[in-house]
């Protein structure tokens, strides 16, 4: 283990270590920590220019209250859960398909079509921007959650793809081998043979995919005019427009567009860094 | 978000012997598997191809015309990048986005830093490692509201930091000298989380025997670090380095949060100046648009272009 564990140093090296870890985080996340507190605070403290000290009082409550009942987020936050959900179920399972039969079989145009998903996903958005709006607009789906959806969902595909693939080539291939001499069809074998197998790979895409669309902001605006089909990044960014000075409403609207991922985060979180560091260590 | 791609291709040496014994196969079952992986394949790689593939391609296409997106499209040659040539702004949208290249690049020894203070056994070190990763689970369009807070001009925590130790009033955001810099800085933050959480992951995986091996040998410290940890680290530092570099050049959201571009143009990237020529307020010209895209998409081609030769190279080694 490197660097030394602390257990074989002086006790000393310990207690400043115990110590000093809270302190580091406390500054690496205090602009996260200030944002938490304004969302608490009462409104006269900003007035009043009390805007890092100890907060007057505690007003979450009427905040977050305002925030939900004086604005649309409620309804984007229930937009960006309508376009998530569906991406990730289909992004989730094509890619079961397309990994399957990249890892699986041999034939020629095997690595072409695995480099172009790869390089796909790497491109900058700004490439695609042009047709796909257009694309988006000439099928009547502009400004509705299904043209997000679907081109969320044909996005994610190329990462997806990659990241089941070298899971599903990573499984021992005699399973499949038997299989085929008892005369399995393919389909079979991958429905009930490999499927099964694919479980920590699919929770891990799903956490993945999940924050990366929630947290998506170009498409949203690209894709998405009106507020009836906007999530809640471009909204938020909309309503940080008529919240001018309004600090505690931002910082609760900030708070609250970011929990459904951070949520997502800590109940998965083994699965969410397995998916994120794939690749990272070598064996 | 790519570094699932770079799981080194390790499967496919026992794919390869393996599928070779199953083409000796009965002529039907020999159909069935030649045909399989296509019907496999349809319908993500249909997908791909209509909403990633063939827009590169029209892009690319579209950067040739003059078009407002609606009405007709007019062949015009080369005059998009004639004009992007003269243009001032391309000039410091190209110099923003080497600035956002070469700073975004600190987030590797940051995060090694990070993840070599947080590599330890203390009751509580697993909630705070995932503490330490929080800034890249959230959104940026929230850690750019969170940024535009603390650099807030008057009661943000960092001018007020700034003038209890200078006496100087600066307004980060609002200053054309600074306003990248801020902006890049926010970007940061989830950066070394993530290359953090890469490291902390590769050292979990560092052979413990070389380590000991190396303390036998008197080495500790930086030399250590350099000689022993830093090698083995290999994999995670070519990640960390593959989603540095894209994500700098993706830098989108928080130029657009932050600034909208301004002060006067001054922290536009590639990325937003194209956003703002194609559909804003500056008019909808979507193939001098799409002419900057092509310009970000080779310049982002040949970073990809390294990255798969590379892990093409690796997989040849096995």
């Amino acid at each position: 283990m490197f660097p030394k564990p602390i257990e074989r140093s002086a006790p000393w090296v310990g207690v400043v270590y115990k110590l000093l870890v809270p302190i580091v985080l406390f500054f690496w996340l205090l602009p996260l920590i200030g944002v938490a507190l304004t969302s608490i605070r009462p409104a006269g403290d900003l007035a009043a220019g009390n805007y890092f000290g100890i907060p007057s009082g505690f007003a979450g409550v009427e905040n977050y209250t305002a925030v939900f009942r004086d604005s649309p987020i409620g309804h984007y936050i229930l937009n960006s859960f309508i376009v998530t959900v569906p991406t990730v179920i289909g992004a989730v399972s094509l890619s079961c398909l397309t990994g399957f039969a990249l890892a699986i079989y041999r034939f020629r145009a095997n690595m072409v079509v695995f480099f172009m998903f790869v390089a796909g996903n790497f491109v900058p958005f700004q490439i695609l921007m042009v047709p796909v709006r257009d694309f988006t607009l000439q099928l009547g789906l502009y400004d509705t959650v299904l043209g997000l959806i679907l081109f969320h969902t044909a996005f994610q595909t190329g990462f997806c793809t990659l990241f089941m693939r070298n899971f599903i080539a990573a499984l021992p291939f005699a399973l499949i081998e038997s299989a085929r001499v008892e005369g399995v069809s393919e389909w079979k074998i991958f429905r009930y043979i490999i499927l099964p197998l694919m479980r920590p790979a699919i929770a891990a895409l799903a956490v993945l995919i999940f924050t990366f669309v929630w947290n998506d902001y170009f498409w949203a605006t690209v894709l998405v005019q009106g507020e009836h089909a906007m999530p809640v990044t471009a909204g938020l960014y909309s309503l940080n427009g008529q919240w001018v000075a309004a600090w505690h409403l931002v910082s609760a609207g900030s708070i609250v567009a970011a929990l459904p991922p951070v949520a997502m985060f800590f109940l998965m979180q083994r699965h969410f860094i397995a998916g994120l560091t794939l690749g990272a260590t070598k064996g | 978000m790519a570094s699932a791609f770079f799981e080194r291709i390790k499967g496919r040496t026992s794919v390869m012997s393996a599928s070779s014994s199953i083409m000796g196969g009965g002529t039907r079952l020999f159909r069935q598997r030649a045909l399989a992986p296509w019907l496999f394949l349809a319908p993500g790689l249909l997908f791909f191809l209509i909403y990633v593939l063939i827009p590169i391609v029209r892009s690319i296409w579209i950067g040739f015309f003059d078009w407002d997106g609606l009405g007709e499209m007019k062949w015009i040659g080369l005059s998009n990048y004639i004009e992007l040539m003269g243009d001032e702004s391309f000039y410091t949208s190209l110099k923003n986005n080497v600035a956002w290249l070469l700073l975004y690049m600190l987030s590797i020894p940051a995060g090694l830093a990070i993840a070599l203070f947080l590599n330890q056994t203390i009751p509580g070190i697993r909630i705070y490692k995932s503490l330490f990763f929080f800034p890249f689970v959230i959104s940026q369009v929230v850690v750019g509201l969170i940024f535009s807070w603390f650099y807030a001009p008057g009661f943000g925590l960092l001018p007020a930091l700034i003038k209890s130790l200078t006496g100087a009033n600066i307004a980060i955001l609002a200053d054309a000298r600074y306003a990248t810099y801020g902006v890049i800085a926010a970007g940061l933050w989830p950066q070394i989380a993530y290359c953090m959480i890469l490291y902390l992951t590769g050292l979990n995986a560092i052979n413990p025997e070389q380590i000991e091996a190396g303390r036998m040998d008197g080495a500790k410290g930086l030399k250590m670090l350099w000689h022993i940890v830093i090698p083995q680290l290999g994999p995670a530092t070519f990640i960390a380095v593959v989603v540095t570099v894209i994500g700098s050049l993706r830098s989108f959201d928080l130029v657009s949060i932050m600034t909208s571009g301004g002060p006067y143009g001054s922290t536009r990237v590639l990325s937003y100046f194209m956003y703002e020529q194609a559909l804003s307020e500056y008019g909808y010209r979507m193939g001098y648009g799409a002419a900057i895209a092509v310009v970000l998409f080779a310049i982002m081609m040949v970073f990809i272009s390294l990255f798969i030769v590379r892990m093409l190279s690796e997989q040849r080694r096995g």
